[in-house]
């Protein structure tokens, strides 16, 4: 028990992290590797503020134990620079306090990625999995679908 | 964050895995078997589980075998819902699985996990108990199939140290006229105020029932009503209502008097697409 | 023309907000932060007998636990709320001892290990039931508390104040009334569910400085309670509020920041953090408050209100706190939108045994509101009126009075009429409230109004400080926290517009720390724009000033002969002769060194004026600066066999005076309305008998989700308000407020029955029915 060293793959980098075997990958991202891009928001799987991609899928890093995340691509918010998506949440004013922000951008982007032709259905299928208070989702569903369109 | 420390072991093989928890449990350990490990960590959160020896079950080849194996469709237990719908082998699974937690949860909610829960709807095994699937354990006493309408009472029952492996279905009950709905205390998301599915094979109406009880269920009494001859809908359904199990649940998704208002409502659905099918 | 305000420029965080590197309090961990972790009551209402910390005190790590100790009393209007519970506990969620550790884990493996023996005690689980003769006692010594001079406890009862409105002549008022109806409106405490919890961290320095982080709507609050609590000196303390992940009221009250500070000071100083999780963050820290109300109103013929009998019984909680302002601010509004003459109201703050309540997006007019509308879609029906229509004969006119009897005109009353003929337009209102689908299925649509003024302290400050950079280029300071409202932005857009620059070049402080910062009263009440706004204009006005004298001085013109435009000051009738900001901003250097000036420094602050108590026998006084007005409407489709439903359309129409930000005020008001809906639709906590909240996380609490949303449609009315900048009046609460009143009228009549109840889910609906079967019976 006690602290073990992991080696992660994050943001396209080899990172080492000495962390319990009961640490989830967003305690480790955030408490031992200074990315508070993802954000905590329940712990329990329900808010989507923590959403990061694993092997290019969404995942709540609160659902994933560090260890769990080893031999695995990890690429939080902070890895992702100047990608269309992010423009359009920022064009289409797609945030307020923009702490849900970076798990639906984790989130959108991975859609995009599997279905760059996504119809209104599947884009709800993915987008449910996030929540947002302060916006209607009126500005979100805006910048999705300029990405989607444009793709 | 978990307030409790645990060994984390990734068996290769099962064998090796049941050795494991063989052996810790004879160094007086609580080993416990994960796959998706959700649960693991939301209930581990609020002190609902604990283990000191994780067992990760995700790597061996059998849990996360998909496909046709001669006349089954064989599906590994530490396949996530997300794998099993994109897959899209079993119309049915797909529909009730599509319809449990969020899209992303489900990216690491698996098929095991959601069976062999704690958090008692365990929705996916609805499909399983209606098309008589059958469940590949291990354990200490080696490989075991059973039906799993045998097998699941209420819950699974494994016995100490077992697991679930796999589950075959028969080829010819995966693609038969079928109907699955998700009733919620409102709107479109949230765990299920009810869920029932439904499969048609040899011309009889098979339901099974997630919500209405603290426990999923198939019954043989609801059935028998639901397809006795020459009654109208209306008759069958009501009797169907009087042969339940217990209790009903009262709780905030609902209370149990509109749980069988929902239910009774569903069934009229359920008869209403699948009476006139034939199978 | 203006060329900065009203259009939709991007807020100044955006990209920091996309690329994650926008910081919330949570986010800054220092090296040697200890984790503070609270336990907290399981129960409603209990003796606690004994806290037996041994267990804990023996997990590695344990620095602190503060337990069973007395320390002073906290709270804003009355001084009725101890830090961590004595003796009782008097809600669920209630700290009872709070662990301090090296790492989060261990202080969790403590907390989890304190052992609390309790007593149950008889629980007050409704403000109705609160105001029984013999209800049990929430506060025994409900007398001997230190209180603000505007709260009305009633020693021996649960009655943490009392606000009455006493206006015009009630006999006469129910005598012109030929049409009479009264209806009783209730609904549970609820959550803000802002997606980022509670934090604060504190440290205090080896000189006595306390250092206070905190995910706060009020760091200036947390200065001055901290002091007045625990007598500290006002200046050692210093808050420090970076980027907020949504508050929406709830971030007004001061409470994590009490524990943080007793934490570290419990450790000789070092600093602490106390983070929520999500379930303390919907029940330990302060909640949206519930309400049970009975309104009755009086119509002549014609269907013109003639009188008002309003009661409301707040369910402040365990607590009294802010929930006494939002009792009083009840009061002041307590009639909705309406001209009425003849006003009796009793709004009562209620202690029970539930989670103590915070402001909400509103403060109480979403929940009067629900009241209101309800009661006047009853009278529509039974006078058999256009349910529009009845209110736009009564919508509250220039020349009124509200019920504090504050004289109404066009500047500081926004123009309901206006806003109910665009509602009218947007939702199709005369192509039919009611269309038949199938048999199941039916269309129809609700309509409601509101208004509200903002009830904060009469000498509430705002200031701001403008600097400029050596490339001319300016920092706004300002004591507004960014919260998620854009509102730092649009000060940046006034100050743009007044100096007629580029909105980029200036640059604007996101984070608040309330020793370098000048003061805004709290980031409340949809108060930024207005207050912060006017505290802007003047410091560019001092800005400008500066600039001419200046420029006067290096290029010998008077002061009258030059503008100020596009980062320049020059001469008006020959703009080639002029300096840019970057040759005067930190003063002018003739070619020779010799320099006049220095950095400028601009200045501004702002008052609201004429602002007063209420009489505490008739209410009669100035609550607020302005009232605005919106209109809405929501349409649904019900299913009559399962008494399910969507809602299709939502509509609000809101009076913004002027919209000073296209996009930020359409996304205000569509996600409040969002708000609103989920809070008249889905959210509430779940009690049970022994007080206990069954449903503290959001898988079983729901917000609104991507897809349950409807259409919005959004329309803005402008009439100017004219002391505030540019006109604009509030919006950032409105598109909540009239969601449950149009939600809850659009399905009463879709099935049929009056719903007065909220959350408005299927089995409400359902219940509603079958219990109007079997009275038909
Ligand atoms: C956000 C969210 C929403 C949810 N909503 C729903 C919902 O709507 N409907 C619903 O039905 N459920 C819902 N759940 C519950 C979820 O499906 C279960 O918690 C499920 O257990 C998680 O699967 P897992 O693979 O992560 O489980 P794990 O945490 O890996 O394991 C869960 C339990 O099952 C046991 N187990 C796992 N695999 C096996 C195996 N192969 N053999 C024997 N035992 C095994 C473990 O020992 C453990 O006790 C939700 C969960 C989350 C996080
Ligand atoms: S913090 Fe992971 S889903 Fe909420
Ligand atoms: S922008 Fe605040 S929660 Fe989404």
């Amino acid at each position: 028990m006690g602290l073990q060293s992991l080696t992660l793959h994050i943001n396209g980098e080899k990172r080492v992290v000495n962390v319990r075997f009961a640490d989830t990958l967003l305690y480790a991202l955030r408490g031992n590797l200074g990315l508070t891009g993802a954000k905590p928001g329940c712990l329990n799987g329900d808010c989507g503020a923590c959403t990061v991609n694993v092997d290019g899928w969404p995942m709540k890093s609160c659902l994933m134990l560090a260890v769990e995340a080893v031999g695995k691509e990890v690429t939080t918010v902070e890895g992702v620079k100047g990608e269309p998506i992010q423009h359009a949440f920022v064009e289409n004013f797609a945030f307020q306090c923009g702490y849900c922000t970076p798990g639906f951008i984790m989130n959108c982007r991975s859609l995009i990625q599997h279905h760059p032709d996504a119809d209104d259905a599947k884009v709800k299928e993915w987008l449910e999995s996030n929540i947002c208070r302060c916006t209607g989702y009126a500005e979100i569903q805006q910048a999705v679908k300029s990405v989607i369109n444009k793709e | 964050m978990l307030p409790f420390d645990f060994d984390y072991y990734r068996p290769k093989n099962l064998q090796e895995a049941v050795e494991l928890y063989r052996h810790l449990r004879q160094s007086g350990r609580q080993p416990m078997y994960i796959s998706g490990a959700t649960e693991l960590i939301t209930l581990g959160r609020i002190d609902l589980v604990f283990t000191d020896a994780v067992i990760d079950i995700k790597d061996i080849p059998e849990c996360r075998e998909i496909g046709f194996d001669g006349d089954y469709l064989v599906l590994g237990s530490a396949l996530t819902l997300t794998a099993i719908e994109e897959a899209n082998l079993f119309p049915l699974l797909t529909k009730t699985s599509s319809e449990i937690a969020d899209h992303t949860a489900r990216g690491k909610i698996t098929l095991g996990g959601n069976i062999c829960g704690q958090i008692f709807y365990r929705e996916a095994v609805l499909p399983f108990l209606l098309a008589d699937s059958q469940a590949v354990i291990i354990g200490p006493e080696g490989v075991k199939v059973h039906y799993i309408d045998e097998l699941f009472q209420k819950t699974l029952q494994l016995g100490n140290g077992e697991f679930l492996v796999q589950l075959a279905t028969d080829k010819r009950h995966v693609d038969v006229p079928f109907i699955s709905i998700k009733r919620r205390q409102q709107w479109e998301t949230g765990y299920p105020l009810i869920t029932a599915a439904a499969l048609k094979i040899g011309g009889e109406i098979r339901v099974a029932i997630s919500g209405l009880c603290p426990f999923p269920f198939r019954s043989n009494q609801m059935e028998a009503a639901i397809n006795r001859d020459g009654l109208s809908v209306e008759n069958r359904v009501s009797a169907a209502l009087t042969v339940l199990p217990e209790p009903i649940l009262n709780d905030i998704e609902g209370s149990a008097d509109y749980r069988l208002f929902v239910l009774q409502n569903l069934l009229n659905d359920i008869l209403a697409e699948l009476d006139g099918i034939n199978s | 023309m203006l060329k900065v305000v009203g259009k939709s420029v991007i807020r100044k965080e955006a990209y920091d907000k996309v690329s994650g590197r926008a910081k919330y309090t949570n986010d800054y961990q220092s090296t040697g932060m200890l984790s503070g972790k609270i336990v907290i009551s399981p129960y409603g209402h209990a003796k606690i007998v004994n806290i037996d910390t041994s267990r804990a005190w023996k997990v590695p790590g344990v620095r602190a636990i503060l337990a069973g100790k007395h320390y002073p009393l906290t709270g804003e209007a009355i001084r009725d709320r101890p830090p961590i519970a004595v003796g009782k506990v008097r809600y669920h969620g209630e700290p009872v001892a709070l662990v301090v550790a090296d790492t989060p884990t261990q202080a969790k493996t403590a907390a989890d290990l304190i052992h609390v023996q309790y007593e149950l005690l008889p629980v007050v689980n409704s403000p109705t039931q609160a105001f029984q003769r013999d209800a049990p006692l929430v506060h025994e010594h409900l007398g001997e508390y230190e209180k603000e001079e505007d709260s009305h406890p009633v020693p021996g009862t649960n009655i943490a104040t009392h606000i009455k409105i006493r206006k015009g002549n009630m006999e006469q008022g129910w005598a012109e009334s030929e049409t009479v109806v009264e209806a009783s409106i209730s609904f549970s405490p609820s959550d803000h569910a802002a997606m980022e919890t509670r934090c604060s961290t504190a440290e205090i320095t080896p000189d006595g400085k306390i250092i206070i982080m905190t995910s706060s709507q009020a760091p200036f609050m947390v200065k001055r309670l901290i002091s007045m609590y625990f007598d500290e000196d006002m200046g050692k303390i210093i808050v420090h509020t970076p980027l907020v992940g949504g508050a929406y009221g709830g971030k007004a009250s001061v409470h994590l920041e009490v524990l943080a500070y007793l934490a570290s000071k419990e450790v000789g100083g070092r600093p602490v953090k106390v983070w929520n999780t999500r379930e303390e963050d919907m029940i330990t820290s302060p909640c949206h408050i519930g309400l049970d109300a009975t309104v009755k109103l009086g119509a002549g013929r014609d269907g013109k209100l003639k009188a008002a009998f309003i009661q409301y019984l707040w369910d402040g909680g365990a607590y009294s706190d802010k929930a006494i302002d939002v009792t009083r601010s009840g009061a002041v509004d307590c009639t909705g939108p309406y001209r009425i003459d003849n006003v009796w109201c009793d709004s009562y703050c209620m202690y029970t045994n539930h989670p103590f309540a915070a402001p909400f997006r509103g403060f109480s007019h979403s929940e009067l509101s629900f009241a209101i509308e309800r009661t006047m879609d009853l009278l529509a029906q039974k006078l058999n009126m256009d349910p529009l229509e009845l209110r736009y004969i009564n919508a509250i006119r220039p020349g009124d009075t509200t019920p504090t009897r504050v004289k109404l005109n066009s500047s500081n009353l926004g123009d309901l009429p206006s806003c109910i003929e665009k509602v009218r337009e947007l939702i199709k209102w005369d192509e039919g409230q009611i269309q038949e689908i199938n048999e199941r299925l039916v269309r129809v649509k609700g309509v409601s109004c509101s208004w509200k003024t903002s009830t904060i302290d009469t000498d509430a400050p705002s200031g701001a400080i403008l600097t400029f950079n050596r490339d001319g280029s300016i920092n706004l300071m300002s004591g507004v926290v960014e919260i998620g409202t854009g509102t730092k932005t649009i000060l940046a857009q006034i100050l743009a517009e007044r100096l007629k620059m580029d909105v980029d070049k200036i640059h604007v402080r996101m984070e608040v720390d309330t020793q370098t910062t000048p003061e805004h009263w709290k980031t409340v009440a949809s108060r930024g724009t207005y207050m912060g706004g006017r505290a802007v204009l003047e410091a560019a006005d001092d800005v400008i000033r500066q600039l001419k004298e200046v420029a006067s001085c290096a290029l010998r013109a008077p002061v009258e002969d030059f503008e100020v435009a596009d980062s320049r000051v020059f001469l008006r009738d020959d703009p080639s002769i002029g300096l840019h900001f970057k040759e005067v901003g930190y003063g002018y250097k003739y070619p020779n060194g010799n320099t006049i000036g220095g950095q400028i420094i601009g200045r501004g602050n702002f008052v609201l004026r004429h602002l007063t108590h209420l009489d505490p026998e008739t209410g009669a006084g100035k609550p607020g600066p302005e009232w605005t007005p919106a209109a809405y409407a929501v349409e649904i489709e019900f299913d009559r066999r399962d008494c399910t439903y969507r809602i299709l359309k939502a509509c609000s129409v809101v009076d913004a005076g002027k919209v000073m930000n296209e996009k930020a005020a359409l996304g205000q008001v569509m996600g409040a309305m969002s708000m609103g809906l989920a809070f008249a639709g889905r959210e509430t906590f779940y009690f049970d008998e022994l007080g206990r909240v069954l449903n503290t996380q959001l898988r079983t609490y729901r917000p609104l989700r991507y897809g349950e949303n409807p259409d919005y449609l959004v329309g803005f009315v402008e009439r100017p308000a004219l002391d505030s900048p540019y006109g604009a009046r509030g919006l950032g609460e409105h598109g909540l407020m009239g969601m449950p009143g149009a939600l809850g009228n659009a399905l009463s009549i879709a099935a049929g029955v009056p719903l007065n109840n909220l959350p408005l889910i299927p089995e409400l609906i359902w219940k509603a029915r079958r219990g109007t079967h079997h009275a038909s019976l």
